[in-house]
């Protein structure tokens, strides 16, 4: 799941590259073949970002609004309106609160499954974990809104007498099970696998020496920790970080089912305690209704926003990794 | 030589006595941080591991009764409302499982190759470029998949939203995760294998078909079982491109299909019990079936050759 490369010369593979290839007509209908399929995944990326650029700009320019500042979403008519801030607001909001919580959350896991486990228990916790990633997206948020939800209220209440002075936690009515911090929290757990799967793989990497350095020298179990495991996995926890923002940031179901969305002329607040939408939420609400192209093209609008930035997480992740690599090899 | 480090040579420190470490000296302090942090370790596992139990036992609280009925795996949902009791999943398992069906037969040789291509192939630009692309495919969202495949399929092509067009945006997701797993055994096996062939003059494309993905195999169907289970829960591009509908249909490339994920969706905002229980039921039965899948593919990966 880390996207290891396999491209830079190996002196493992001295046989790599085409020069064991006979040139016959079987080696080059086959090594066609496996390098077709490599360049058919780069048509298709390639093609995702044109296909949702040419459909979105005849939308965009007929837009009367500004895309990027306006809270309106009218895309039909002779004059639509459209503008993707509430959007970009909730969806960075449950990104970021999806974060705060997954990610020291599945630093810890995988530090208690690589370093404090005992051994019989490390693989079944290993395995435990990942199945978190095996429960659809659609019944996380269908067991939030029905089960979970009730008893984030309390919470909730609790927050807001505490530190409600404050405008980010201003209750504003909507029910607990329907704010942007209870369905950031829900994608916390549903990032929280993918946080924990690399973390673990990182920190098992740490060099045996490192740590029985650190011990050596007297380190209790947490200062070895400290100075060995994590200053040698920080990159790759950085980039498991970025893989799960960029899950959380197009995460669909359960915030379309979570979240309760504003009405058109409600004050705009900065609120985790209000409801919202997401550019996921939105595009998944307005599938029923493509009907006209110009409809249609305000939604591929947002997705192609949404396309971008899940591409910049991504690459950063990607080079992340790769800086890592050329320190480590 | 000093005579401090002569004696600390000779007598190991007594009990009770600090320990000179680079750590400082030994105190109270440290032995409290060292215990905290392994009580913080054990309960954020436990933390994690609730929400998991929690899940895993309201679904099947409020959804095994479903199952144990034989009608919930014969009868589809043809007739029947959301007040009636009554009717099956048939339909929306078996369109979950065509789909998937459908999905793994154009993702498997498409990212076989392609792993094909970075592990023994490809060297320079293109393969570093391919190797990025994988990446961001890795990463796209299923909803902004699903949004292209409408506006290839539906939007520039004119064609009508059939299961087809949900297969295709499926494959898009799963043929990175096929790469990526395919990948990391390709590179596992050794490359003594390979070397051995090609002394003995056999060409290269049949080095691969004969010696190189034969024993990567099992490694590869685990990969394969596990993207399915991946793209099997998905739901975001069948609510675009694959509305539900109620009887069974095979087809797919006309008509309606239904699946799991919008059976759940469909009735999923409804106050009727008999309409709520169903989707308990479509909840326990996609979680099932995702599960399954999952430990069949750690099953296959234990008779792997290589191991990783």
């Amino acid at each position: 799941m880390t996207g290891r490369s396999t491209v830079d010369e190996d002196p493992r593979h001295p046989l790599g590259g085409d020069r064991a290839s006979t040139g016959r007509l079987g080696d080059r209908i086959f090594g066609g073949l496996a390098t077709t399929s490599g360049i058919l995944i780069v048509v298709l990326v390639t093609l995702v970002g044109v296909f949702l650029l040419w459909q979105a700009v005849p939308s965009l320019l007929k837009n009367e609004a500004n895309f990027l500042l306006s809270r309106e979403w009218s895309p039909s008519g002779a004059n639509p309106r459209f503008g993707i801030l509430e959007l970009a607001w909730g969806t960075l909001i449950t990104s970021v609160i999806a974060m705060i919580i997954a990610v020291p959350l599945g630093v810890a896991v995988a530090l208690f499954i690589t370093q404090y486990a005992p051994p019989w228990l490390s693989k079944p916790a290993a395995s435990t974990i990942d199945l978190l990633a095996a429960v659809p997206s659609i019944v996380y948020g269908f067991w939030g809104l029905n089960i979970a939800g009730q008893y984030f209220q309390p919470v909730l209440s609790g927050i807001d007498g505490a530190l409600g002075w404050l405008p980010v936690f201003e209750d504003q009515g909507t029910s607990a099970k329907s704010t942007l911090a209870f369905a950031g929290m829900i994608l916390a757990i549903m990032i929280l696998p993918i946080v924990t799967a690399i973390s673990r793989e990182v920190f098992a990497q740490v060099p045996t020496t490192h740590k029985e350095g650190a011990l050596a020298l007297g380190a209790t179990r947490w200062e070895m920790i400290r100075v060995a495991v994590l200053p040698y996995g920080k990159p790759g926890v950085i980039s498991a970080a970025m893989l799960g923002l960029g899950r959380a940031l197009g995460e669909t179901l359960a915030v379309l089912i979570l979240l309760s969305t504003l009405s058109a002329n409600a004050d705009w607040s900065f609120s985790i305690f209000n409801g919202g939408s997401t550019f996921a939420s939105r595009i998944a609400q307005g599938a029923g209704e493509f009907d006209t192209p110009q409809k249609t093209g305000a939604y591929i609008a947002a997705g192609l926003v949404l396309f971008v930035v899940t591409f910049v997480v991504n690459a950063t992740a990607r080079i992340v990794i790769d800086r890592r690599k050329a320190f480590t090899e | 030589m000093s005579s401090a480090q002569v004696d600390h040579a000779a007598a190991p420190p007594a009990a009770g006595v600090p320990t000179p470490s680079a750590f400082g000296e030994k105190s109270g302090g440290r032995a409290v941080k060292d215990v905290t942090a392994r009580v913080v370790m054990w309960l954020a596992f436990g933390i994690a591991v609730v929400p998991l139990v929690w899940i895993l036992g309201s679904t099947l609280v409020k959804g095994g009764h479903m199952l144990v009925d034989s009608v919930w795996w014969t009868n589809s949902q043809s007739g029947i409302t959301s007040r009636r009791v009554g009717g099956g999943a048939v339909h929306a398992i078996q369109g979950t499982l065509i789909q998937a069906a459908v999905t793994a037969a154009m993702s498997v040789p498409v990212g076989v190759l392609t792993a094909v291509y970075l592990v023994e192939y490809g060297r320079g630009r293109l393969a570093r470029t391919v190797s990025f692309m994988v990446d961001i495919l890795t990463g796209i969202p299923s909803i902004v998949a699903g949004l292209f495949i409408y506006a290839l399929w539906v939007t520039t092509l004119g064609f009508q939203r059939v299961a087809f067009a949900v297969t295709l945006a499926l494959a898009m997701l799963m043929i990175p995760t096929i790469v990526r797993s395919t990948e990391e055994m390709l590179k596992l096996v050794p490359n003594e294998l390979r070397e051995a062939s090609y002394a003995l003059g056999v060409p290269k494309w049949k080095t691969i078909m004969k010696i190189v993905v034969p024993t990567a195999f099992s490694g590869i169907v685990t990969g394969v079982l596990l993207g399915l289970a991946r793209v099997m829960g998905e739901t975001a591009p069948l609510i675009i491109l694959g509305p539900y509908t109620k009887v069974i249909a095979t087809d797919l490339f006309d008509g309606l299909m239904a699946t799991l994920p919008t059976m759940i969706n469909q009735d999923r905002t409804e106050a009727l019990q008999p309409a709520l229980d169903r989707v308990w039921g479509a909840s326990l039965t996609l979680i099932l079936l995702v599960f399954m899948l999952n430990l069949l593919g750690r099953f296959v990966g234990r008779f792997s050759k290589v191991k990783g």
